[in-house]
């Protein structure tokens, strides 16, 4: 044996499948202690994850704190139905991969793969509402405008969409920094909250989109019987980490749509 | 798989490691192609650490030459002499004519000039300084240290030498560019949107710190897992190296802030790409906040560049005296509780720029890391205190590490005081400092290192005498170079100039000199430790003497460190009553010999 044996198993010679053969790497003294090492390793690195996105908060509070304002008004133009099926849909991807890593301790290999599977189109719904119905119209050009004729919004105490934003295509998106063409703010800062908006969801979508990544080679290997009461290493850790994303968006959501 | 270990000592200690030295970790496994592939897709720690040696140094040279850039155009003042109504001969553009550049002006002469300096910093923090010690003499070492086979994860060690291999050439790729003129620091609104604007080699320079950031959290995980799963049976924590509770203390620090500035250096490139304005005044953004992003990051992480250079010299102090570390739990602690207190000052580089309040607590809390700092001196001291001290390099770039980094410490003391720092700050007081605690501090303590494991890594001796002869060289040079620092900075000279007025001109060229100095020291060490690869002595398990687990292993170490895994019997400086392994009992008489027919070790 030249090198350490990290990659060591496969499909056993008897033909027993991998998580019944598996040998933790040669370095460990035991399986379990592979199994804490993983899971230390993951939960330092979510650590990490949670600092990352404390930037985003911190400076959240800060501007919000220097312009309530701009936020209030920024936030009146998400639509807090879409971010209340995102977190739906996020809580029940939640729910998957945590029955999921059951799956794998009791062998139930067919749930196992397709609570993987509802996971992964859990995952992609989420992005594919944030995309359709959240940042391509706030991009594309077609968005509530404001009617100058109605009076101001604030004024009339009313909730930001009840009628005085109509629907125009072609006036020009939200979109972040330098392209924004955002003629009509009540309120010079309102650019910085959607720079805000835009940093933290569209870090928090890659998040998710790595995440769908990650468990689509979980299926992949989950196929190849890879996991079982003996072995579920990553299965564990990937749900880890696929529950920070779910909280996250559970600490984005209220903030960015529900406080007016 | 001889079985000569640890039984007899002695018995091969005299003449040098086991006969056979089989699969070292070092041996050729074929031809050229062979040996690049198995390098380079290696997961054994100590040839990753031995790639990060590698790369650091190379960085630490190109850091390196920016800087002695910067002591040649600092020998001279920028100035345009004007003869009637003709501009006539300029002088201090010699760094601008090195860079081809013949038709000078002012302009084009500070331009260059802040380019260099901003290569010398961010080459040196980024690629050299912050995963110097731990990612090449901490991945080397730790896993031997603690009696293991591996770090936890071996294949994430090896990704993280590649991801600060791609980063690093984003910081090359940078300077190929053209170079930043931004400082190291970044700070907005210049980084943002003034600086070589619409340009990508600064969203480059700063995607290569976001980048090493990943090798940085990387390392600092890997060993903390290793830490707490991976110890030999018997090996509490209280029996650990100081290296390795060092190590730790960083991994933290690593772990807990390098995502902060990861966050702030995406935003940063935001910033530059879409406008997101965040940090630019123009915008409605705040630069200040940038500044409290990235010292929380940068002022935590100036420990992670101290931290390993302080176990180093825990572990060398102790094995070149012979002698029990004086007061070990206090030295263990307190590299804990530096690393605690380091996220609670970063404010202290924002004196001019915050509240009043703010400033103070600041202040305050700064004082604090004094403490634990100086318990760690004043153990140092009592360990060499009636110790057996073998003067050799290690040991004496240890004594030069008490002497430049106890100077480096306390002129820390006038900066973090807010009246006298209003005076000090952004002066060459600050330069002098910072490079008194980096180089005479880190630097130093990594050459203590370097030459402490270099039988160890490469199983040869170096030359003692050219080495100490160089030591003395980078002693002479380097305070040449700093302590006139401390006068520029206190007569008013600010950092960051090109230029500077006439009466400081002495000054600075002696600093030049003691720069030169300081190079050849360097290239000196560069070619003895070279040549001992070719020519050095075969270097036995055990030069020193040491009792931590790696010198138990062969010189160099088998592929997987140990022939049978090492179970701790006694403390890691338990010099007065044991044997060092491989060690003949006659050079190592005990303070109360052992009974006859008990084993030593």
């Amino acid at each position: 044996m030249t090198t350490l044996d990290i990659n060591n198993a496969g499909s056993g010679a008897d033909g027993r499948p991998y998580h019944e053969t598996y040998k933790p790497a040669s370095h460990f003294r035991s399986k379990d202690e592979e199994f804490d090492a993983v899971k230390i390793g993951m939960w330092l690195f979510l650590a990490t994850e949670v600092l990352l996105f404390a930037g985003l908060f911190v400076g959240y509070a800060i501007f919000r704190m220097m312009h309530p304002e701009a936020f209030r008004n920024g936030s009146h133009y998400l639509d807090w139905k879409w971010g209340c099926l995102n977190t739906i849909v996020l809580l029940f991807s939640s729910w998957t991969i945590a029955t999921a890593i059951g799956n794998a301790q009791r062998n139930e290999q067919k749930a196992l793969r397709r609570n993987l599977l509802l996971t992964i189109a859990c995952a992609l719904l989420f992005v594919g509402i944030k995309f359709t119905f959240e940042y391509t119209p706030k991009w594309s050009g077609w968005f509530f405008k404001f009617d100058p004729a109605l009076s101001h919004y604030e004024a009339s105490g009313q909730t930001a969409l009840g009628g005085m934003f109509e629907y125009v295509e072609g006036y020009g998106g939200k979109r972040p920094g330098s392209l924004f063409d955002y003629p009509f703010a009540d309120n010079p800062y309102e650019p910085m909250w959607w720079s805000i908006y835009y940093c933290a969801t569209g870090i928090h979508a890659t998040h998710v989109l790595i995440g769908v990544g990650l468990i689509f080679w979980l299926y992949l290997r989950a196929r190849k019987l890879h996991f079982g009461p003996g072995h579920y290493n990553a299965v564990e850790i990937v749900g880890l980490y696929w529950h920070i994303v779910d909280l996250i968006w559970i600490f984005l959501f209220p903030l960015l749509y529900l406080v007016h | 798989m001889t079985t000569l270990h640890g039984d007899i000592p002695g018995a091969h200690g005299s003449h040098g490691g086991h006969d056979h030295h089989d699969g070292g970790y070092l041996d050729r496994k074929g031809g050229m192609v062979s040996t690049i592939i198995d390098w380079a897709t290696t997961i054994d720690h100590k040839k990753i650490g031995v790639m990060y040696l590698v790369a650091v140094l190379t960085m630490f040279f190109i850091g390196g030459i920016a800087a002695m850039l910067i002591r040649y155009e600092l020998f001279q003042p920028v100035r345009i002499q004007t003869v009637g109504e003709m501009a006539g001969k300029a002088t201090g553009t010699d760094l601008a004519t090195l860079f081809g550049q013949k038709d000078m002006s002012v302009a084009q002469a500070d331009n260059i000039y802040n380019r260099v300096m901003t290569l010398h910093g961010a080459v040196m923090v980024f690629m050299f300084i912050v995963p110097g010690i731990p990612a090449s003499l901490g991945n080397f070492l730790l896993p031997l240290m603690l009696g293991a086979k591996d770090v936890a994860f071996p294949r994430l060690n090896l990704a993280s030498w590649y991801v600060y291999v791609f980063g690093s050439i984003f910081g090359i790729l940078a300077i190929v560019m053209g170079g930043v003129d931004t400082g190291w620091t970044f700070y907005t609104p210049y980084s943002s949107s003034h600086a070589d604007p619409g340009h990508w080699r600064v969203v480059f320079m700063i995607l290569a710190a976001f980048i090493l950031g990943f090798s940085s959290i990387f390392t600092g995980l890997n060993f903390i897992v290793t830490v707490h799963k991976l110890r030999a049976p018997g090996l509490g924590w209280f029996d650990l190296p100081l290296f390795v509770w060092a190590m730790y203390s960083t991994s933290i620090i690593q772990v807990l802030a390098t995502p902060v500035i990861g966050i702030t250096l995406l935003l940063l490139v935001f910033e530059r790409l879409f406008h997101v304005g965040i940090f630019d005044p123009a915008l409605g953004g705040d630069p200040v906040l940038f500044q409290h992003f990235f010292w929380f990051y940068s002022h935590p992480v100036v420990y992670v560049m101290i931290l390993p250079g302080m176990g180093i010299i825990s572990e060398c102090i102790a094995v070149h005296s012979r002698k029990q570390i004086f007061g070990y739990k206090a030295i263990a602690f307190s590299s804990l509780s530096i690393a605690a207190i380091s996220f609670l000052v970063w404010g202290h580089h924002l004196f001019t720029s915050e509240g009043e309040l703010a400033a103070t607590i600041f202040s305050a809390l700064t004082f604090l890391v004094a403490i634990p700092t100086a318990v760690k001196v004043f153990n140092w001291i009592g360990t060499l205190y009636k110790g057996s001290i073998q003067i050799n390099t290690p040991m004496l770039y240890t004594l030069f590490f008490l002497f430049t980094f106890s100077i480096g410490g306390l002129t820390g003391l006038p900066l973090g005081a807010l009246a006298t720092d209003l005076h000090l700050h952004d002066s060459y007081f600050v330069v002098a400092h910072f490079h008194y605690v980096m180089m005479g501090g880190t630097v130093i303590a990594f050459l203590a290192g370097i030459h402490h494991w270099w039988p160890k890594m490469f199983g040869r001796m170096y030359n003692e005498r050219w080495s100490m002869f160089a030591c003395v060289l980078v002693f002479i040079g380097f305070n040449l170079t700093f302590f006139t620092q401390f006068f520029l900075g206190t007569r008013g000279m600010p950092r960051r100039y090109a230029s500077y007025p006439d009466e400081f001109q002495t000054l600075h060229q002696i600093s030049s000199i003691g720069a030169a100095i300081l190079l050849i020291g360097f290239l000196v060490h560069l070619a003895v430790l070279v040549g001992s690869l070719f020519a050095g002595k075969k270097a036995p398990a055990n030069p020193w003497g040491g009792l931590t687990f790696e010198w138990e292993a062969d010189s160099p170490p088998t592929t997987h460190n140990f022939h049978h895994e090492p179970i701790a019997k006694h403390g890691p400086y338990a010099f007065d009553d044991v044997v060092p392994p491989h060690c003949d009992p006659k050079d190592y008489p005990l303070a109360d010999p052992l009974p006859p027919g008990t084993k030593a070790h």
